[in-house]
């Protein structure tokens, strides 16, 4: 049966929960292995977290240089598994840095890549939704390893126990790979709430909120959702940058996406328009965004939120 | 410092857009400069102003570098009208159909023959969005990469760039010495809009236009190959009630019927 590798991924050094969606696409190809790359003496403790998902195997890599360096280290170490190992395929998350890390392994091994995959068959056919989710493109790779980059959410993961077997590789991070240094890194702030790209319902406001985003935020709580915003807010210092949702901030694909006071323009659907359910409030009947709103409300957000908000508690008590 | 700055013209995203032949079908749309390379530009000549400027003779230049079909001279001219010195363009009948690794190539080629000390880039072409370029770029050049920076600070006498490195994992502090490849966040700055003095300059500035012989790169066809692609059914129309001070319960409901609570 063949191999396909996953690049694991981590935050705050415990799995991040787009591993199993990468191991059950992976797994329709053959048996998964997923790469895990750890700070020095951190690998074992890093791969007890990798608990879930079709996995049959970890191989692990332990050097300073993955934080230190960057994507340049990452992609380093990812080639040279790819290169002894010879898996059938790499799956890795598609958020920047997978995606960097991906395109520096495909001109390192000679090999195609696909980024923004939202699912991948047994044949390593992958699917993608291109022109603002109008369209669907299938594809596959035709020279090397084909590399295939996922988006968060799109694949239902198999949440099965997994007891993957561990083995340790020691590999040699070339010199040419650390020639960028980190030398601070901030997480982004949470706050409590579920990641934006991994979270199953996403409420966004805009500049309809006029800044006060708190019936936002409740709704959102009521929902255990992640809270989104759009380029207005995070402009206006309302909301935080790394909410911002859109071409230039975070592409989400949530099972439902709440938009609170947005208008629509272009680039905020760019990264919201292939969620699966999409509710639009705003008070203007004329707004753009209504036009792929599977439920509209034309109303004001201060009404329309709190009542929404008791309506999903009473729903669930 | 030699500066390069790679720009993509893009059909405009307003634009309906179709597939023909597994490609994006760029004939039929207006096609403008990538508004994400703006930010590059701009980027690239503010580093050249605050060391002593990229005047003629001066001690900096900002190059313009674009693949593309010959009709890319138009975003090429924006980007020079802007203020960046001179341009290349590459264009080729073998590059219709061109994947990210074939562009990354070519630009690779060219910027390697010219040598620059910095490399400027947008973070993603609104047309591919791939966000791959950049990072292909720095692997092919042996380069630093410095990818997706929210603020630059070069000390050309130390040869050192830092910048902020913003993604969805958080703001990374990184530096490292020339060469590099930067591609810039939109957040960065906000472009110039060309004067009417820089339209005019732009109508004299050289581009350099070069066939792929030219530039001494082969490319192979594309190594990601389009089976099939069909437009999705469009979304069916949805529910849209008025608020009449049930609009939220309404939604509640919705929700609950749609097993999403
Ligand atoms: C290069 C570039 C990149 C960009 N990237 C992004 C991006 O990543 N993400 C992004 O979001 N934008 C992005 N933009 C900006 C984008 O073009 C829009 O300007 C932005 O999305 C508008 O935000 P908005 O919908 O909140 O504001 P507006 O367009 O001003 O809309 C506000 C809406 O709120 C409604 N409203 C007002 N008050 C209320 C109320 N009390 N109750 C209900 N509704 C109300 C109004 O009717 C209106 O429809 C980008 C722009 C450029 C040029
Ligand atoms: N054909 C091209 N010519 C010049 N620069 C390009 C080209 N394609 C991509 N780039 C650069 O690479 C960046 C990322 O593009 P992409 O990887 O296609 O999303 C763009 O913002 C440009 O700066």
């Amino acid at each position: 049966m063949s191999n396909v590798f996953i690049l694991a991924d981590f935050v705050g050094g415990k799995a991040a929960k787009t591993n199993a969606e990468l191991a059950t696409a992976g797994s329709r190809i053959g048996s998964v292995t997923a790469i895990v790359l750890a700070p020095v003496g951190q690998a074992s403790a890093m791969a007890s977290t990798l608990n879930v998902g079709p996995i049959s195997q970890i191989v692990t890599v332990e050097s300073d240089s993955f934080s230190h360096n960057g994507v340049a280290a990452v992609a380093d170490a990812v080639a040279q598994l790819l290169s002894t190992k010879s898996p059938s395929a790499l799956l890795v998350a598609s958020h920047a840095f997978g995606k960097e890390v991906a395109a520096r392994v495909a001109v390192k091994t000679n090999s195609g890549i696909i980024t923004d995959a939202v699912d991948v068959s047994a044949d390593i056919t992958a699917t993608q939704l291109v022109f603002g989710g109008s369209t669907t493109v299938h594809s596959k790779v035709s020279h090397g390893t084909p590399i295939i980059t996922l988006r968060p959410n799109s694949v239902s993961a198999d949440l099965t126990a997994a007891t993957p077997a561990v083995e340790a590789v020691a590999l040699v991070i070339a010199e040419g790979a650390k020639k960028a240094t980190v030398t601070s890194s901030k997480p982004p702030v949470q706050g409590g709430r579920p990641e934006l790209t991994e979270a199953n319902v996403v409420v966004s406001g805009g500049r309809g909120t006029n800044g006060d985003f708190k019936p936002v935020e409740a709704f959102a709580d009521s929902m255990g959702a992640a809270v989104g915003a759009s380029r207005a807010a995070t402009d206006a210092g309302w909301y935080p940058h790394s909410h911002q949702v859109g071409q230039t901030g975070k592409s989400v694909s949530p099972q439902l996406y709440v938009a609170c006071g947005i208008s629509g323009a272009i680039q905020h659907r760019a990264g919201m328009q292939t969620s699966k359910t999409i509710v639009v409030i705003n008070k203007d009947p004329e707004a753009p965004l209504f036009e792929i709103a599977d439920f509209g409300v034309i109303g004001d957000l201060f009404a329309v939120l709190p009542k929404a908000t008791e309506g999903v508690k009473a729903h669930k008590s | 410092m030699k500066i390069a700055v790679c720009i993509k013209q893009v059909p405009d995203s307003w634009a309906e857009k179709k597939m023909v032949n597994g490609t994006l079908d760029r004939e039929n749309v207006d096609a403008v400069l990538n508004d994400l390379d703006e930010y590059a530009v701009e980027e690239a000549l503010r580093i050249a102003e605050a060391h002593g400027g990229n005047e003629e003779g001066g001690p900096h230049t900002v190059t313009v570098i674009s693949m593309g079909p010959e009709r890319a001279t138009e975003a090429v001219r924006k980007a020079l009208s802007m203020g960046a010195n001179d341009a290349i363009l590459i264009t080729d009948a073998k590059l219709a159909g061109a994947d990210a690794l074939a562009t990354s190539a070519v630009l690779a080629g060219v910027i390697a023959k010219e040598g620059f000390d910095l490399v400027l880039c947008g973070t993603e072409s609104t047309d591919a969005r791939m966000s791959v370029v950049p990072a292909m770029l720095a692997e092919r050049l042996d380069a630093a990469q410095l990818t997706f920076a929210s603020s630059v600070t070069v000390d050309p006498a130390a040869s050192k760039v830092t910048i902020s490195r913003v993604t969805e994992a958080g703001v990374d502090e990184m530096y490292a010495n020339f060469p590099c490849v930067i591609s810039v966040v939109e957040k960065i700055n906000e472009p110039r809009y060309p004067s009417f003095k820089g339209i005019m300059a732009a109508k004299k500035k050289v581009i350099d236009v070069r066939d792929l012989a030219t530039v001494g790169v082969s490319v192979t066809s594309a190594w990601s190959i389009v089976a099939d692609s069909a437009p999705r059914p469009p979304r069916a129309a949805g529910i849209k009630v008025t608020d009449d001070g049930t609009g939220g319960e309404k939604l509640a409901t919705y929700l609950a019927e749609k097993k999403l609570i």
